[in-house]
């Protein structure tokens, strides 16, 4: 089994809101993230497929097909965007790196040949990333 | 769903790796430069990663703030700007990073709750790394 993984880098703006919770707890748990106007990272994704090396190519997956896959799917939904407003996914959820991980996980499950997904990585900052195995 | 979330943090600290049980000439041996009777220091990368479900109303799998906190106050505060050899955690073993990964683990073990840890990695320098997940089967 070989593992091979793909970078790719979104700049995106968010905020963090649950609209049952009270304005007072919104406050509390979320803090500045709270900010309706939003605030932006340039989020680094990191798709890592598994597969077998296909003997007569030599590769594990048409690294040309992922990152077409990923920019269709992933990219240009998020890339330059607020995720709040103008990704289906937040409308009814908030916008996290743990659900944008998830998110991302749900839109390239299945879309690839040959390869299966094993990881999607997300990091918000350098020093804070997310790992999502597709486990419930 | 259940996700993994990492967070990195640098500390600075001094160290010797020293043992009194071992002659002069095997400390050389064994540890080289790094028995400098004035210990020498490194930026430490602390990575800690912790796992759990995605909470519904939250969307997190803990709050950052919560976990930002308690490795400020119960690891940072203790290991940050001071020479490792001199405290007490490192009076009865070697502070090598293997140790001191360990000693990080069984202290957000005991005292972080709000998700479960999955591993501590800490980075010595830019070269090496080092990780401990607890004991295997515990």
């Amino acid at each position: 089994m070989l593992y091979l993984t793909r970078k790719a880098e979104f700049a995106a703006s968010h905020y963090y809101h649950n609209p049952e919770f009270s304005v007072e707890e919104n406050q509390r748990i979320f803090g500045k993230c709270n900010n309706p106007n939003g605030h932006g990272h340039n989020y680094m994704l990191e798709v890592t497929v598994k597969g077998e090396v296909d003997p007569r190519s030599g590769f594990v997956v048409d690294l040309k097909q992922l990152k077409e896959v990923m920019y269709r799917e992933v990219l240009q939904a998020m890339d330059h965007r607020f995720l709040n407003k103008e990704v289906p996914e937040f409308a009814s959820q908030i916008p996290t790196t743990e659900n944008i991980a998830i998110a991302i996980w749900k839109r390239l499950a299945g879309k690839l040949e040959r390869a299966k997904l094993h990881r999607i990585r997300v990091y918000e900052t350098p020093d804070l990333f997310v790992d999502f195995y597709g486990e419930t | 769903m259940k996700a993994h979330l990492s967070r990195r943090y640098l500390f600075s600290a001094s160290h010797r790796l020293h043992s009194d049980a071992m002659s002069a000439e095997e400390n050389h041996l064994t540890y080289g430069k790094c028995n400098n009777p004035y210990g020498h220091g490194h930026n430490y990368i602390l990575q800690i990663t912790v796992s759990g479900q995605v909470d519904n109303r939250t969307g997190m799998v803990c709050n950052l703030a919560d976990l930002d906190g308690f490795i400020e106050r119960e690891v940072l505060a203790r290991y940050d700007h001071q020479n490792l050899n001199t405290l007490p955690d490192f009076a009865q073993e070697v502070p090598t990073t293997e140790n001191l990964s360990i000693q990080i683990y069984e202290i957000v073990q005991r005292g972080f709750t709000r998700a479960h840890l999955e591993k501590v990695r800490l980075e010595e320098t830019m070269m090496n790394s080092f990780e401990y997940a607890g004991e295997e089967g515990a």
